[in-house]
């Protein structure tokens, strides 16, 4: 398996705060990545430097785009996002005041391929792509289930089906590479265990290599290969669901350790 | 024809815009419309224009500007000094393109170092450059400075502006309900996740900005031409401000409700032109008023909309 995204000595200051320090981690092609730790661990904010809205303080982040090595520190998130990288937010961020078929439309915006000046003209080809665009978002609607209320507000649905919605967004821009953080949070096990299942579909269907935090353990030792720990912006431990569950120190990490 | 544009909602927008230039037309020849409503009438036409321009940058856009008068001023001063040299119909269309292109060159200087920010940095930006505008202009030769500019040929007619106004909110609207259009709404909604999800924000704010300047200039065009005087006194501070309360008054990111707005403060304006002591304090608390019982506007983003209209007519039946 070849490496689609590589880490190394990644470290973000804030002031004297040391939110990300010395994280170096691989991901290959096509795995199901979880990140975990504790509250404040650096988490978060791991995934802001991924995607762009923290520049690193010091590190690379390297990506493998088909057999090419391109260096993600530094560049604008929306630079990112079109090398195929992309994400939920923790704190959900729907455009509250547009439809569900429009948000997902937005995030379909770098495969639209007409500009300003025939959109004011309305010229043939805003009617084409718009026709392309309104299929392609009622499709991948879908999949997600949300095709009946496509056309409710998003700020109407209810919080299960608004990050349901913001993955279909996030799908939409045809990643390779998903970040989901905290999917789950918030959500019945009902509504966890539907999660799970649409995490695999998505995964199987469009090849997509996933990382997720998570704090819902039994949807990250079910579904995860692999698993990150994070502990006071330091990596501590990474292994398979088995191994990170005995791992004398994220058990440390998680219950404080007898005195 | 192309199947698309002959919708039957195109055709009836087309109606309602033939429809109101035919009836206004009439009642001018009729007399009903006096030479003082007149003036009413085009005042209402140019603010429909500013409104509907500055409801793009804040409304859609989320863009706080103060300066739209700036770009009036520039579009205005571009047309009458160029129409009092050429004073026949070629000038005029000189006059709206220079001001076109002066005016996309401020804008782009302004908003490109500003809107790379988050923030409300453009508003004080737009307010200070504005000023500046007004101070060149009142200080350089060739606008001849405070006195302004007297004798401006008359070339702005009623089928002209008709037909600006047309044409602005057509630009607006299309340009609103298409994908750039699309990337403006969702920086208002929240900025972070519009970068993630591949928008260039700062790309999407300057272009709205400039198509919003570009319209505000060809205000200026009409205004200048059609009043023969313009003083850099018409576009103080003051002027952007009138802009801003037709926009929120009406409802921010409706098209429908600027237009609505410039109609109903024109004619309040003109209501009141006898008490203009007491005109700014009903302004004020008219808008205190808004912001208390309605905060999102006498319409807040609604729109008229001919296809919705249909389909519930369709429904009922």
């Amino acid at each position: 398996m070849e490496p689609i995204l590589e880490v190394k000595n990644l470290t973000k200051n804030f002031g004297g705060l040391c939110a990300v320090s010395n994280v170096s981690m691989t991901i290959n092609q096509g795995e199901l990545i979880g990140l975990i730790g504790p509250n404040g661990a650096g988490k978060t904010t791991l995934f802001n430097l991924l995607t762009g809205v923290y520049e690193p303080s010091s590190g690379l982040i390297e990506l493998n785009d088909d057999g090419q090595k391109i260096q993600l520190g530094g560049l604008k998130p929306y630079k990112i996002t079109g090398y195929g990288i992309s994400r939920t937010f923790q704190n959900i961020r729907l455009f509250k005041a547009m439809t569900v078929l429009e948000n997902v439309k937005v995030a379909m915006h770098k495969n639209i391929r007409y500009g300003t000046i025939a959109a004011i003209l309305r010229l043939p080809s805003y009617y084409s792509e718009e026709k392309w665009v309104e299929e392609k978002a009622c499709e991948l609607l879908k999949e997600v289930g949300l095709y009946s209320k496509r056309n409710e507000m998003a700020t109407n649905l209810p919080y299960g089906e608004q990050r349901r919605l913001e993955i279909a967004r996030a799908l939409a821009i045809q990643p390779k590479i998903l970040f989901l953080d905290e999917p789950a949070a918030g959500m019945n096990p009902q509504e966890t265990a539907d999660l799970t299942k649409l995490i695999h579909h998505i995964r199987e269907k469009y090849k997509l290599t996933v990382i997720l935090i998570e704090h819902d353990m039994s949807l990250v030792m079910n579904i995860c290969e692999r698993i990150y720990v994070l502990d006071y912006g330091k990596m501590i431990a990474n292994g398979s669901p088995e191994e990170i569950k005995n791992n004398e120190f994220v058990i440390k990490a998680y219950l404080g350790e007898e005195i | 024809m192309r199947k698309e544009y002959l919708t039957k909602e195109n055709i009836a927008w087309l109606l309602l815009a033939v429809g109101s230039f035919v009836i206004c037309s009439l009642l001018m020849n009729l007399g009903i419309i006096n030479s003082y409503y007149q003036i009413t009438l085009y005042n209402i036409c140019i603010n429909i224009i500013l409104a509907v321009s500055l409801n793009l940058v804040i409304g859609i856009c989320g863009q706080f500007s103060l300066g739209h008068a700036g770009f009036m001023c520039i579009g205005a001063y571009a047309a009458g000094i160029i129409t009092k040299m050429m004073p026949n119909f070629g000038g005029f269309v000189l006059g709206i393109l220079v001001g076109f292109v002066l005016s996309a060159i401020v804008a782009l200087i302004v908003s490109i170092p500003t809107l790379r920010l988050r923030g409300d940095y453009l508003a004080i930006a737009t307010l200070g450059f504005a000023e500046i505008i007004r101070i060149l202009v009142q200080n350089m030769k060739i606008t001849n400075g405070a006195a302004g500019l007297n004798g401006i040929p008359q070339l702005t007619s009623w089928p002209l502006l008709m037909i600006g106004v047309v044409v602005s909110i057509v630009v607006v609207c299309n340009y609103t309900h298409s994908a750039p259009g699309r990337a403006c709404i969702s920086i208002r909604e929240d900025e972070i996740a519009s970068e993630a999800m591949g928008i260039n924000t700062t790309k999407y704010k300057v272009i709205a900005f400039v198509i919003g300047a570009l319209l505000a200039s060809l205000a200026g065009a009409l205004y200048a031409c059609n009043f023969y005087v313009i003083k850099p006194s018409q576009f103080t501070f003051n002027k952007s401000i009138d802009i801003l309360v037709m926009v929120v008054f009406g409802g921010m990111g409706s098209m429908t409700s600027s237009v609505i707005a410039a109609i109903v403060i024109g004619i309040i304006n003109m209501v009141l032109a006898n008490f203009s002591e007491i005109r700014m304090i009903i302004y004020g608390l008219a808008l205190v008023a808004i912001m208390i019982f309605k905060p999102t506007g006498l319409l807040g983003q609604r729109e008229l909309s001919f296809k919705k209209l249909f389909s519930s007519r369709k429904g009922a039946k």
